[in-house]
């Protein structure tokens, strides 16, 4: 275990030496203290048994790009976390900010309380490569837009009754993937391209999965959720532009 | 000579953040440098800025003009117009420390000036109107000179480069205010120079701005309607402006100007229940179509009493607020408030179009 104190060390050199303790000195774990945005924190990692703790708020597109490493926030994440991110897991032990997993293409972000808009943006899947993005609390306007794989779950744990789940514009532009909500929420919530979907055992035994996880991860006790209650939201159609130019 | 805004278009973010204190306490310029320059990443070192409430506690009843000359042929032209129109009572070059980062500043300096009762009464205007008139004169007439602050025991300080050297270059850490802002550039459309670096000030208001509107060319035809002149061709300018007309000239409540400009989507006014509230949103949206503001944007505006911090209505930039006692931090990133504030009371993300205010206490006003 290597600790680094990160306090006005700038972002570049920071990442640089997490690079050269990852691959020099065979270390498996990471502490990073005092870090205040330093920003590309997990980068493109591949170490696939390597963990990196983070204590403080690290900057934007955290795990961006990341192959495969474990990286657990206490703290609040900002935003972008998981840009593009292919593998390994992200937890953030507070909230996060917007655009959360965007164009995610593997791999899973499991967060304690609420994110900001644009969450899942443009996430995408590919055979076995599946995205998972867990929001405990509520999520902002235009979750899962443009989504064209992956699954985003929204669990609404201590949100008030005053609170919505989840913003308006809900998977405007999707045409992949999956969105579980733990609510059943009005069509107008929605961009034009959702529609609500069956449950089968597959989902049930997904989020109770997901909901485990969760529940280890940040030491909840969650068995007074009930998976009835969610409701699962799908695409229309899988292509929905295909026509757009082309009908002139 | 270097092409001026609105000559050359560059595209291409920014960082904004603020902090109030309610009690009305004063504090240094260091805090706010901190902040800022921790978002380093967020700017290109084209602009950098700040605004500062409370610092001219000894001119407090004067208009505090910060101006920038070209040169001293423009700057006395302008010194003759300002002789005409107001009694000075001060006048001085705005100290600097030399700093190796900022190069090519023009003559940086301030006057505080008393409007000639004389002159405001043969226009039947009232004061502010008449100080508002006499800076768009000069912005747009007197070529080389640009007044960046006109306000009252406050004042701008902004210039080309990093925001944290351009606080270092204006000595921030011996100003005190209750109300800091600042900005951090990222020129997205035109090349940076000193008077387009943020905030952007017409008396008392000031704003600084992360995005870029598109509705820009539609809000400066409606204002130009009412006298302002958009010498800069820059977006944030316009923004200045729209809450002066709609707050001072047009005498509506900060709540209702912020309607205006992020007014509610008509799919949200249709499902209003209150009728009165319907009505009222409707001939809103109708009345002043112009003046909404729309393409990405998060800004802080400063004024006297207090601050307001809004995001566009779909929220297409960062906005991170937090409380600790009586002091409201605002920022573009959470991290930027914490290298300030350790331990916030609170902190959250306003959803978008959703206003935060944080006024003065009404007993320090």
């Amino acid at each position: 275990m290597k600790i680094i104190d990160a306090l006005d060390v700038p972002y570049r050199t920071l990442n640089k030496l997490i690079d050269t303790v990852l691959l020099n000195n065979n270390e498996e774990n990471i502490i990073l203290k005092n870090i205040f945005g330093q920003r590309y924190i997990g980068r493109g990692l591949s170490y696939k048994n390597s963990l990196i703790q983070i204590y403080g708020t690290p900057g934007n597109d955290m795990a961006s790009y990341m192959n495969g490493t474990k990286i657990e926030v206490f703290g609040n994440g900002q935003d972008a976390i998981g840009n593009t991110m292919n593998e390994g897991t992200v937890i953030i032990h507070g909230d996060c900010g917007d655009t959360i997993g965007y164009a995610m293409r593997g791999g899973s972000i499991y967060i304690k309380g609420n994110v900001g808009y644009r969450v899942g943006i443009h996430m995408k899947e590919y055979k076995n490569m599946k995205p998972v993005i867990v929001i405990g609390g509520k999520a902002g306007e235009f979750l899962g837009e443009y989504m064209a794989g992956g699954i985003i779950i929204v669990l609404g744990i201590d949100i008030s009754k005053s609170e919505k789940i989840v913003g308006k514009f809900c998977g405007t532009g999707m045409h992949g993937g999956v969105i579980y909500i733990y609510e059943n929420l009005e069509d107008y919530n929605f961009g034009k391209e959702v529609k609500k979907s069956e449950f089968n055992e597959k989902d049930v035994e997904l989020l109770s999965k997901h909901i485990k996880f969760y529940e280890k991860a940040f030491s909840r006790n969650l068995e007074y959720l009930r998976i009835e209650k969610f409701s699962k939201y799908v695409a229309i159609g899988k292509n929905p532009y295909s026509n757009m130019y082309c009908n002139y | 000579m270097i092409n001026k805004e609105g000559k050359v278009k560059i595209p291409s973010g920014c960082a904004i953040t603020g902090i109030i204190d309610k009690n009305g306490n004063k504090f240094n310029g260091e805090d706010i440098i901190k902040s800022i320059a921790l978002m380093h990443e967020r700017s290109n070192g084209l602009g950098g800025g700040f605004a500062a409430y409370g610092i001219y506690p000894e001119y407090k009843d004067f208009y505090a003009l910060h101006i920038f000359f070209d040169d001293f042929n423009i700057k006395i032209q302008t010194e003759d117009y300002i002789k005409k129109n107001f009694d000075i009572i001060n006048s001085e070059s705005i100290p600097t420390k030399k700093n190796p980062k900022i190069y090519d500043p023009p003559l940086i300096w301030r006057y505080f000036l008393n409007p000639k009762k004389d002159n405001i009464e043969k226009k039947e205007i009232d004061e502010k109107e008449f100080v508002f008139k006499c800076v768009m004169e000069i912005n747009k007439n007197f070529k080389g000179a640009y007044i960046f602050s006109s306000g009252k025991n406050m004042g701008v300080f902004k210039g080309v480069g990093y925001p944290e050297d351009i606080g270092k270059f204006f000595l921030l850490d011996t100003y005190e205010a209750y109300i800091w802002t600042a900005h951090g550039r990222f020129p997205t459309n035109t090349p940076g120079w000193w008077g387009g670096a943020h905030p952007f000030t017409l008396l008392n208001w000031s704003v600084v701005h992360n995005g870029e509107i598109s509705s820009y060319d539609a809000n400066r035809r409606f204002v130009e309607m009412y006298g302002y002149i958009c010498t800069l061709k820059t977006d944030t300018e316009v923004i200045t402006f729209l809450f002066d007309m709609l707050i001072r000239k047009h005498n509506i409540p900060l709540k209702k100007a912020i309607k205006i400009v992020v007014a509610p989507f008509w799919d949200d006014i249709e499902k209003e229940i209150d009728p009165s509230l319907k009505k009222e949103l409707k001939s809103i949206r109708s009345v002043y179509a112009s003046a909404l503001i729309n393409g990405p944007f998060s800004i802080i505006l400063g004024f006297e009493d207090g601050i307001l911090a809004l995001n566009d209505r779909i929220k297409l930039r960062p906005l991170v607020v937090a409380t600790k006692d009586a002091k409201t931090y605002i920022s573009s990133e959470e991290s930027a408030i914490r290298v300030i504030c350790n331990n916030p009371d609170k902190v959250w993300m306003p959803a978008g179009g959703e206003p935060i205010i944080a006024l003065l206490k009404k007993e320090y006003r």
